[in-house]
């Protein structure tokens, strides 16, 4: 649905292929480029009828809010106050004044405007290098008048991308499980935002326990874990759609879901008598595929994002480590070899990382590695965190957090928090209940 | 409001003076901790209800285990006797975690601590047919603490009637 509803997207001007700024996102970036995203301009007659249709006061300041504050979040862009600003969003969408920019230390301009034409929100956004003084880059979209956050999203990932060199990951959801009541009797719902926090809907009533979605990388589908009637299996939720299948017809729990990268498989555990192995099974042909086979416990499956490998977590050895082995369940070789226990493994979308989940001397760690088991850096220790799930870009990760309680069982929250590969810019995100088990999708538009 | 804020301040210096009297006494809480639990295994009664007299419904198990303990084994060959003196009742055993694991790993942890006392139990000659195994993983704690004796009552098994 939301892909189709989008939109006609043209390039005004040929992008200059010279890279003037850059921002280099390999590194904590302690000095975000300072910017300044001047208000969309808007003509009074059609904010106006966005007023009407919308409720919005002003659409373009709107629409330039989200731009700011997913530049903001990244923690690689500064945007600069808007009350210092020199020039009037209209003249600046047409030639910026670049030494009033300057002036102010911003080192890259976004202009734009929004009209109301044919019942449609038409943008244009213009991306410029104030030092250089030049454009660096040009786009128009139009789209239904409620698509606007999504717009927002997408200039800001046009920008991201522009000025990174990588692929941006504002224009993606998040689902996850929101959580209410005493830990003893916890209420459990799928629920899904935007990824800045937005357009939060639940998606399951409360009346059985859920757990652990996860998006399809290919598609709006979700598979997840399901107490449905007392039996803990594996489901598929069409998130567009509403409908709901379960996975299988297994004699017991299945648990642990995720898609193969190309959406036509799932990857779960089964449970069965004290152990737990790795299954998969095609969504086409309802073929299952037994891929481990082995006493012990075998859960967490992610596929690489070629398809031709698995990582997962086996406590084989005695104790929880993380494991990586061929799609068909051969060569099984464990990578995790530090002091603690290691869990939930997922594969980097970029293909050279496993983020996981480290239990050690009573506190737990987010951190990566490659995929040969070298490199582990640890991002994050808490009292309880864990599930990173990677944004589509591989360049951050979300997870969840769990605070102690006191000696009568008090004060427990969970939480859902973010962090950069590079172990900086950690933030909370801000959810209407507490929340755990977050998923990623891919980009929405592409 | 500048009382109100003098209030709370002199009501957060008596809460710091109670945590810090809490650790004077500390020595105390551990024997007491002690008392109930062997290893890391709970050997407590405060939790554990009775499916009948003399037939507690529960086990407890220690840290990362599945192993059943002698008096794990005990509670279990009571149940046995129970169930072969009903023989009408079926059961489900819920296996649980403690709160400091992965979510997934959990779940399959709850299964096969479910799992050792449905063994234990078709030793004593109780049909599996009349078993089923639920996991709750760490959704289900009893108790909300977290501290190592909350923890320890919450890794256990627990045998419920199913009809």
């Amino acid at each position: 649905m939301l892909k189709k509803i989008f939109i006609l997207l043209f390039i005004l001007i040929p992008i200059n292929a010279n890279a003037l700024i850059e921002v280099d996102i390999t590194r904590g970036n302690l000095n975000p480029l300072p910017l300044a995203v001047s208000p969309l301009s808007i003509d009074e007659k059609s904010r106006k009828d966005f007023e009407k249709i919308l409720k919005k006061e002003n659409i373009g300041s709107e629409i330039s809010n989200i731009v700011e504050n997913n530049l903001r979040t990244s923690g690689l862009f500064n945007p600069l106050d808007k009350k210092a600003f020199l020039q009037a969003p209209d003249i600046a969408n047409l030639k910026p004044r670049f030494e009033d920019w300057n002036l102010i230390k911003a080192q890259a301009l976004i202009t734009g405007k929004v009209n109301y034409i044919d019942d449609k929100l038409r943008v244009e956004f213009r991306l410029w290098d104030v030092l250089a003084a030049k454009e660096m880059m040009a786009l128009a979209f139009t789209t239904v008048p409620n698509n606007w956050r999504r717009v927002g999203h997408i200039i800001s990932d046009k920008v991201y991308e522009r000025l990174t060199g990588e692929k941006g990951y504002f224009d993606t959801r998040i689902i996850y499980v929101s959580e209410e009541g005493p830990k003893t009797q916890r209420i459990k719902k799928l629920a899904i935002m935007d990824q800045d926090g937005a357009n939060n809907k639940f998606l399951t009533l409360g009346n059985e326990l859920v757990l652990t979605p996860r998006f399809n990388p290919a598609s709006q589908m979700v598979t997840y874990l399901s107490y449905f009637k007392n039996m803990p299996r594996v489901y598929l939720l069409d998130i567009e759609t509403g409908t709901q299948q379960v996975v299988g017809d297994f004699p017991g729990m299945t648990f642990a879901p995720r898609f193969s990268p190309d959406g036509k498989k799932i990857i779960m555990s089964f449970a069965k008598d004290g152990k737990s192995d790795i299954y998969t099974m095609d969504l086409e042909n309802r073929i299952v595929e037994k891929i481990t086979n082995h006493p012990s416990i075998d859960t967490s499956p992610s596929y690489s994002p070629d398809g031709k490998f698995i990582t997962f977590n086996s406590d084989r050895s005695g104790y929880q480590q993380i494991y990586v082995m061929k799609n068909d369940g051969s060569n099984v070789k464990r990578i995790s070899f530090g002091n603690g226990l290691y869990g939930t493994p997922v594969w980097s979308p970029r293909g050279d990382l496993i983020a996981f989940t480290k239990l050690h001397k009573g506190k737990f760690y987010i951190g990566v590695m490659r995929t040969d088991g070298s490199g582990e850096r640890l991002l994050t220790e808490n009292y309880y965190q864990e599930a990173p799930s990677w944004s589509p870009n591989g360049r951050v990760l979300i997870f969840y957090r769990e605070t102690k309680t006191n000696s009568k069982g008090e004060g427990f929250s969970a939480k859902l928090w973010s962090i950069d590969l590079t172990g900086y810019n950690e933030r909370q995100i801000k959810t209407p209940t507490d929340a755990s088990d977050p998923s990623w999708s891919s980009l929405l538009s592409n | 409001m500048r009382l109100n804020k003098i209030l709370k301040n002199t009501l957060l210096v008596l809460t710091a003076c109670l945590v810090l009297s809490a650790c004077a006494t500390k020595k105390e809480v551990a024997t007491d901790i002690q008392g109930q639990m062997q290893g890391d295994v709970y050997t407590g009664t405060d939790t554990v209800e009775y499916l009948a007299d003399g037939v507690p419904d529960r086990v407890f198990f220690a840290t990362n285990e599945s192993i059943l303990t002698t008096a794990s084994r005990e509670t279990l060959r009571a149940q046995a006797a129970w169930l072969r003196k009903n023989p009408n009742i079926n059961v489900v055993l819920e296996g649980h975690a403690d709160e400091r694991g992965t979510r997934e790993y959990n779940l399959a942890l709850g299964e096969r601590r479910a799992n050792a006392a449905k063994d234990y139990l078709m030793t004593y000659g109780i049909s599996s047919d009349r078993i089923t195994v639920l996991s709750y993983g760490k959704e289900r704690p009893v108790d909300s603490g977290s501290n190592p004796l909350a923890w320890s009552k919450n890794r256990r098994s627990v045998t419920v009637k199913a009809n």
